[in-house]
């Protein structure tokens, strides 16, 4: 192939990190070639060195971290390139795009400045003279009246306009590559899909290839033109889209695509009777106030909420972030302060206050979404899932609660030695398999499930889902499954709530949401996903 | 990124069943760490000497001697061979005899003295009050006790810092400085650690009007002079040592506490803590299991801030004249006493600046290594 009709083209590319515990190969020597114009989708589970990769090209490495191999933009190699020349590629030739648009602007500029550093940097104009480039790239990406907003703030915009701004700097020099590492990861499935339409109509008009970073196929069968599927830092496989979506070779990348969560669950009977059941639920949220002053304004997260789940039930709840669904679930767990009519079984709890709920948490159980902030770091897996005992079977001898402590972790699939390790010594999935297992010691009757599965790789969701399917049929468990993932929605629960701005716009059984959705709202979410078929 | 977060397997590895907690990591780490082990061996060795060392030398920290005040520091033995005759002349004359004969041989002195009447055999005790000279006995009378013959022992007394200007051993001064600087800076430590701990993990986990109270008070307590607080808890409590590492650390645990509440909101917001409330654990339960534990990290590197804080503090207060008093000293009092006479005996300010300053760096680099090994960043 000739290497000039590649724009980047990488040959036997290592990333080594030195830690305290030993070299960790990142990345063990990996080929890759980006034409000009083409959408290169990188795919790969956390940890396949994905992101590395594309770091090690650009010098962005963490101090600890080296890079060895070749990889040559346009002919030109930039690996062990001094910094002066490296910079006179990236952020002009090649730019990035990072995952976290709260945190990859600087909170103390203007999006105006922050979209003119580069212009100003790379071709030596002041920032006055840059200031109508600046106006043409916010007009581009499609930021609304940007002769305003030129002087807006970070923490002004929304997380989708962050995005924009920050496609905005990276285009501010016409570059050649864009690198996107992850970009629509922490956005809403809405906003997700304007900013994939927006890369790609941008990219028609520039002409300029995309690697995409992604974990998410959905995406990369809708907007890639090739792929390649990373491993442990090392190439399974790679082809064109067709070719891997429908033609896989490897097992791994079978596994990849076939991970989507698939089935469905059963409604349960009729006469099943409500076991938890919220009535105009609503939650008020004070903002200010201070010492000598009460709070002036109220925001309420949740407005009017009614919720029935019956014995056996998965309701699932579905909305984009800020639309209630999370305070909800604590709300009906009596975790916030709400008002509305409570019961639980046929006591009515609307007036209980924490010590009286206190002897009812045994039975109502939260697992939450972030594994790796919901396990105390400082106590043993053991001591983690036997706390609730402690608390509710003060009765128990040592011994017995080691009994359940192993019982509990069999059930969800761990080795019973884990309970003497610490949850950093746990991979993401298996630490959602501990939360789990802190909440199923108790045997409860209903388990509030807020984003279970977020995040976590595809492949390791489809196994919690497995996971907390098993359990309810077990147990006769009563889910309420929060997510933004209408695909784990699907294969979860046997009935929908659709929310927006803390109200209920739709809901009903979940064939009926999915196949004939009334609401304009829930259209719109159903077309943004991106789906495998 | 270790093996573990790649394709996750349902079944761990089944190596070693027991895990190493993020304090053994940390203790690993920081054992790596050379300047951080050099500081613990120095600050280990600086304890030794002050609170063992007494134990070797023959000097109290209050015993004056008269013949070496101001004596500079030397390794030689002291009294000098060439001034032993000055000194037995003046003993002599203070005895109002006449010293004949006087000659040194090794580590004994034999000297001849004469009268014009008959010498009281008891006027040898002239002789052992000298610092220099011990056990002089009369071997032999002459010419009706007009004349008395005499041994004895040289003392030699070895000081290797020097004396003070009233003529005690600096050495044992130092000594006893660093176990009083080194007691104050730890107790005074674990006071604040304790009262600052508990309070902020307390205001920072409630929140809302309880922590707006507190941390208001916290500020009152702030703007209260620290000079004028100690002086008033001095005159009415009278001075004691227990009073001063009291006063301290109910000063400095307002830093502490600020700190440990700002960990805690930020803790507060983790989802172990919403865990633990839905399983219906009390506030306190959570405090105590939960909030405190994490917030050690950040808690133990201040510690090692603090304990030269306090041991400044307390030097500050001694200066003052409301810190330990004479005969008992600290280093902050010795440097302070030996900053005046910077001039004419630098050994007074020398020594204890140098035990000081040798301290304060041990604690900073092992403050450092801790907070290398302790990263607040989770793994």
């Amino acid at each position: 192939m000739d290497m000039q009709a590649n724009v980047l083209s990488v040959r036997g590319l290592k990333v080594d990190f030195t830690t305290p515990d030993g070299d960790v190969k990142a990345v063990k020597g990996i080929d890759l070639d980006v034409k000009p114009g083409e959408t290169l989708a990188v795919v790969g589970e956390s940890g396949s060195g994905k992101s590395q990769t594309m770091m090690g090209i650009m010098g962005l490495l963490a101090n600890n971290g080296r890079v060895t191999g070749s990889a040559k933009y346009r002919g030109q190699e930039l690996i062990g390139l001094p910094l002066k020349g490296l910079n006179e590629v990236r952020g002009a030739k090649i730019t990035m795009i990072f995952q976290e648009p709260m945190t990859s602007l600087d909170p103390l500029y203007t999006i105006g400045r922050q979209i003119a550093e580069p212009i100003v940097h790379h071709k030596g104009v002041s920032f006055k003279q840059a200031k109508v480039r600046v106006l043409e790239l916010l007009k581009l990406v499609g930021i609304p009246d940007p002769e305003r907003r030129i002087n807006s703030y970070p923490h002004e915009m929304s997380g989708g306009q962050r995005q924009r701004v920050m496609i905005a700097m990276a285009l501010a020099n016409e570059p050649d590559l864009l690198i996107a590492d992850e970009p629509t990861t922490a956005l809403d499935v809405t906003i997700q899909a304007q900013i994939l339409d927006l890369l790609r109509e941008l990219q028609k008009r520039f002409g300029m290839a995309i690697v995409l970073i992604t974990h998410d196929l959905g995406i990369v069968k809708h907007f890639a033109d090739r792929v390649v599927v990373m491993r442990r830092g090392e190439v399974v496989e790679r082809g064109d889209i067709e070719q891997i979506f429908e033609h896989p070779k490897e097992d791994y990348t079978r596994m990849l695509i076939d991970a989507v969560p698939s089935g469905a669950k059963e409604p349960p009977e009729d006469s099943a009777p409500i076991i938890l059941e919220g009535r105009n639920v609503a939650v008020d949220f004070a903002i200010g106030g201070g010492f000598f002053t009460r709070a002036t304004k109220l925001f309420r997260a949740v407005d009017g909420v009614t919720v029935r789940l019956k014995r056996g039930q998965t309701i699932g709840i579905v909305g984009e972030s800020g639309s209630g669904k999370s305070t909800l679930g604590r709300a009906l767990l009596r975790l916030l302060p709400s008002s509305g009519h409570y019961h639980f079984g046929d006591k009515n709890i609307s007036n209980f206050d924490r010590s009286a709920m206190r002897p009812l948490r045994k039975e109502l159980q939260l697992v939450f979404q972030d594994p790796y902030g919901s396990l105390s770091p400082r106590q043993t897996v053991g001591e983690i899932i036997t706390e609730g005992l402690r608390i509710h079977e003060p009765q128990l001898s040592r011994a017995e609660r080691d009994k359940r402590a192993i019982a509990a972790l069999k059930e969800v699939g761990l080795d019973p030695a884990a309970r003497n390790r610490y949850p950093h010594e746990f991979s993401g999935g298996q630490r959602q398999r501990i939360a789990i297992a802190r909440a199923m010691i108790l045997k409860p009757k209903v388990v509030i499930l807020d984003e279970p599965t977020s995040a976590l790789d595809r492949s390791v969701q489809g196994q919690v889902i497995e996971l907390l399917r098993d359990l309810q049929e077990k147990h006769g468990l009563s889910y309420i499954f929060i997510s933004h993932d209408l695909a784990v929605i699907k294969a979860m629960s046997d009935y929908v709530i659709v929310m927006k701005n803390g109200k209920i716009v739709e809901e009903g059984e979940t064939e009926d949401i999915f196949d004939t959705p009334h609401n304009t709202y829930t259209k719109t979410l159903l077309a943004a996903a991106f789906d495998l078929e | 990124m270790t093996d573990l977060s790649g394709i996750p397997t349902t079944i761990i590895p089944p190596e070693e069943s027991k895990g190493r907690s993020l304090f053994q990591l940390a203790v690993i780490r920081f054992r790596r760490n050379y300047a951080a082990m050099a500081g613990c061996v120095v600050l280990l060795l600086i304890t030794l000497f002050s609170f063992f060392g007494p134990y070797v030398i023959s000097h109290k920290y209050d015993e004056v001697f008269p013949s070496y005040v101001n004596v500079p520091p030397s390794l030689e033995a002291l009294p000098r061979a060439d001034t032993l005759d000055g000194v037995m002349k003046g003993v002599a004359d203070r005895a109002r005899v006449e010293l004949r004969e006087f000659a040194v041989d090794g580590n004994t002195f034999t000297a001849t003295i004469h009268a014009d009447k008959a010498i009281d055999p008891r006027s040898t005790r002239y002789f052992d009050r000298a610092n220099e000279f011990d056990n002089t006995q009369v071997t032999a009378t002459e010419e009706d006790g007009k004349t008395l013959k005499l041994t004895g022992d040289v003392k030699r007394e070895y000081f290797l810092f020097g004396t003070d200007q009233n003529g005690r051993d600096l050495m044992a001064r130092v000594m006893l400085g660093g176990q009083i600087s080194l007691t104050i800076g730890c107790l005074a430590s674990l006071v604040s650690l304790f009262i600052g701990v508990i309070y902020g993990a307390i205001s920072g986990y409630l929140g809302g009007r309880v922590d707006n109270v507190m941390m208001r008070l916290i500020e009152i307590l702030y703007s209260l002079p620290f000079v004028f607080l100690v002086v008033v808890l001095v005159v009415f409590f009278g001075r004691s040592f227990i009073l001063i590492f009291l006063v301290i650390g109910a000063v400095e645990w307002l830093d502490m506490a600020r700190i440990v509440r700002g960990q805690t909101l930020a803790l507060k917001r983790r989802e172990f803590i919403g865990a633990a409330q839905a399983l219906g654990l009390t506030d306190w339960q959570i405090i105590r299991r939960h909030i405190i534990p994490n917030t050690i990290g950040p808690v133990v590197i201040f510690v090692t801030v603090v304990v030269p804080k306090v041991i400044l503090l307390e030097s500050f207060l001694s200066f003052l004249g409301l810190g330990v008093q004479e005969p008992l000293t600290s280093w902050g009092a010795l440097i302070s006493a030996g900053a005046d006479k910077m001039q004419s005996s630098p050994w007074y300010l020398i020594f204890p600046a140098i035990f000081f300053v040798v301290t304060l760096f041990s604690l900073n680099f092992i403050g450092d290594g801790l907070r290398d090994a302790l990263d607040p960043k989770d793994r």
